[in-house]
């Protein structure tokens, strides 16, 4: 049995339990939740090696046999998944130590955050649906925990809003669940795999198919369920926006790909259609939702949603470069947006507002920051030779190839507008002088950041960035892994054969024959 | 509320309450039961208690505060699945203890009720925390 699955969902449980213990003293607790975050890195990345040269690793926790235990299952999505969870989990942990105010770290900034982060590997490594479930209500209660933390109006506004939405995708999810039960009897997700061709009534498996739309819909702030996203991600602190933006959504979006690669394929017709008419409306309105704005953080709001639609879009296409599209796009997109949100919070912090009409003259007073600001809007945008290129690229050509003309004239377009918005930013931001005629550098400006905090604040920023060009550049090894990924997610025997062992599909299949 | 009647009711039943949580808490290993059902037993026979005396009492009465009493009981549940570890087998697999297995005792001590302890002080830790938030909030 191994513990290689395991460990990216025990360490940070085992780092909040020691961060609450430590909870008076902020110092130690801040100390906790760095090595926390760098182990579980560490954890991400054992895991991937393990993954990328012996293929999916499957554990049974309790060692109660699949389908009755629960399954760990880690497949090569499942391991990428993982390690960028690490990464934006210790950039965010480290961009917290200067972000993140004493007050809040003595309310449990940090234990809070790597509950959110063991829901978050849990939600990418569980091979169990009602599992899933689970580790869905462990992020909602700390991501609430995290959004009030401080506890402003403004802050309990955007709570409210967030939870009220998340709780009936979560209500919607568990009914779907449980109709899926009583119509397969199983839960395991490997097994919900052999079992769905067999269910005879398959009209009541579409029906359940799209409460499942809709559950992770909202949860990953699709077209036309995506209101509580930016009624909330600019409330709380940039750094726990910063991980929400990056992670949360995307969890949505990894549980719609899994599900519907793995046990809902029964009918694609349907259901990938409603997927990819969701992809290209979702891409629309976010993008035209943030032209619309003119506050730095929701402005981003809104291009996580219009970035969804592109993830979206490769599951609904349903073709192998669909997919490889898709996992290209979640990985890109995570270290990006989550780098975007941290520049935005530096621009805060040197100018005093978030708002693009109250601030400027960040090129000329910290032209470093402009630079890793250029870097990860472009990587948004899909400029050569970035990440986002290419994910944008196989995306398109995707479309292309099975000659969906009108999504991929949309992803231009909506690429096109995407560039406004970061020109917007970057003209307002960067370019125009402050309005109220001061010069905003970190150690000369009126809003002093002390060289340790300026240090901390572009330390993971500049990291980030760099991740998002060695992409660009090196995309070889990248694509690889995103096509075996999409090679896992559409022939899924392989995992199939992981959780249940090798001959678990054969008389299924056989059976499926002689009817 | 001050009442006589519901002070002396409460002094019998609360120890009565959590005497029987105990007793659900150990018959759960084997039969209908178990840390979370015991959990809220005792969590009600507190309840009770802040109600007669107030919560101040009940406090005091506790001692430990109840957040560290629910981290405390997650840790031991965390401790309770790692102990498999020794015995080379996955996350949350059962240890039973040696003179168990080899049926020279029959006590079943094993890692099970250690994980069950713990469930009884989160829950209790939980819904505790939250029931004294709102009882002082009022004041």
């Amino acid at each position: 049995m191994s513990w290689l699955p395991a460990w990216p969902i025990l360490i940070p449980i085992v780092t909040a339990i020691i961060g609450f213990l430590v909870g008076r003293s902020p110092g130690l607790q801040r100390a906790v939740s760095v090595a926390g975050a760098g182990l579980l890195l560490v954890a991400g990345v054992a895991l991937m090696a393990d993954v990328w040269s012996n293929g999916i690793v499957a554990t049974q926790m309790g060692s109660w046999p699949a389908p009755f235990g629960i399954t760990l299952v880690a497949d090569h999505l499942s391991a990428v998944m993982v390690v960028i969870t690490g990464i934006t989990g210790l950039a965010v942990v480290v961009y917290g130590l200067a972000d993140i105010d004493r007050e809040r770290v003595r309310f449990g900034f940090h234990p809070m955050l790597h509950f959110l982060l063991c829901g978050v590997c849990g939600a990418f490594l569980t091979g169990d649906i009602f599992n899933l479930y689970v580790w869905f209500e462990v992020m909602l209660i700390s991501s609430f925990a995290l959004l009030v933390l401080g506890g402003d109006k403004e802050q309990l506004d955007g709570a409210v809003k967030y939870v009220a939405l998340n709780l009936i995708s979560t209500v919607l999810f568990l009914s779907a669940i449980g109709l899926l039960y009583g119509l397969t009897g199983t839960l395991n997700m490997a097994d919900l795999h052999r079992v769905i061709p067999t269910v005879e009534n398959q009209g009541l498996l579409t029906a359940v198919a799209v409460m499942f739309i809709v559950a992770f819909g909202i949860k990953s702030a699709v077209f036309p369920l995506f209101f509580w996203l930016p009624a909330s991600y600019h409330t709380p602190p940039v750094a726990i926006a910063a991980v929400f933006s990056g992670l949360l959504t995307k969890v949505g979006v990894y549980a719609l790909i899994r599900t519907f690669t793995l046990i809902f394929t029964h009918d694609t017709g349907y259901t990938h259609t409603i997927l990819l008419w969701i992809a290209g409306l979702t891409m629309v309105t976010g993008v035209l939702g943030a032209a619309a704005q003119n506050e730095m953080r929701r402005i981003l709001s809104f291009h996580i949603i219009s970035q969804i639609g592109y993830m979206v879009m490769g599951l609904a296409l349903y073709t192998p470069l669909g997919l490889v599209g898709s996992v290209f796009y979640l990985v890109h997109h995570i270290i990006v947006k989550a780098n975007l949100f941290l520049v935005s919070g530096v621009a805060n912090r040197l100018t005093g507002s978030f708002e693009l009409k109250k601030i400027g003259g960040l090129y000329k007073s910290a032209p470093f920051l402009a630079l890793l600001f250029l870097i990860p809007a472009f990587s948004l945008a899909g400029f050569p030779p970035l990440s986002g290129f290419w994910a944008k690229l196989v995306l398109i050509r995707a479309g292309l190839e099975i000659e969906s003309w009108w999504i991929v004239a949309t992803a231009l377009i909506v690429g096109l507008l995407t560039i406004y918005s970061m020109t917007k930013i970057w003209g307002q931001v960067f370019w125009e002088p402050h309005p109220q005629g001061f010069d905003p550098s970190p150690d000369k400006g009126p809003l002093k950041v002390s060289r340790r905090d300026y240090l901390l604040l572009t330390a993971p920023i500049a990291v980030m960035a760099l991740m998002t060009v060695i992409i660009g550049l090196f995309a070889g090894p990248f694509y690889e892994l995103a096509e075996r990924s999409a090679a896992e997610l559409l022939d899924p025997t392989a995992y199939v054969a992981a959780v249940l062992g090798p001959d678990a599909l054969g008389p299924t299949v056989a059976e499926g024959a002689a009817r | 509320m001050d009442s006589l009647i519901l002070k002396t009711g409460t002094r019998l039943l609360t120890a009565l309450m959590l005497v029987f949580s105990i007793f659900l808490l150990f018959r759960g290993h084997n039969e209908p039961g178990g840390g979370f059902i015991g959990s809220l037993v005792a969590t009600t026979a507190f309840c009770l208690y802040a109600i007669a005396f107030g919560v101040t009492e009940v406090r005091k009465a506790l001692v430990i505060d109840p957040k560290i009493l629910s981290i405390v009981g997650l840790a031991l549940s965390l401790l309770a699945g790692l102990m498999a570890i020794v015995q080379g087998d996955m996350f949350l697999t059962g240890v039973w203890s040696p003179a168990y297995v080899d049926g020279s005792s029959a006590l079943p001590l094993s890692s099970v009720l250690v994980f069950d302890v713990g469930v009884y002080l989160v829950v209790m830790g939980a819904v505790l925390t939250v029931v004294f938030a709102i009882e002082e909030d009022k004041l």
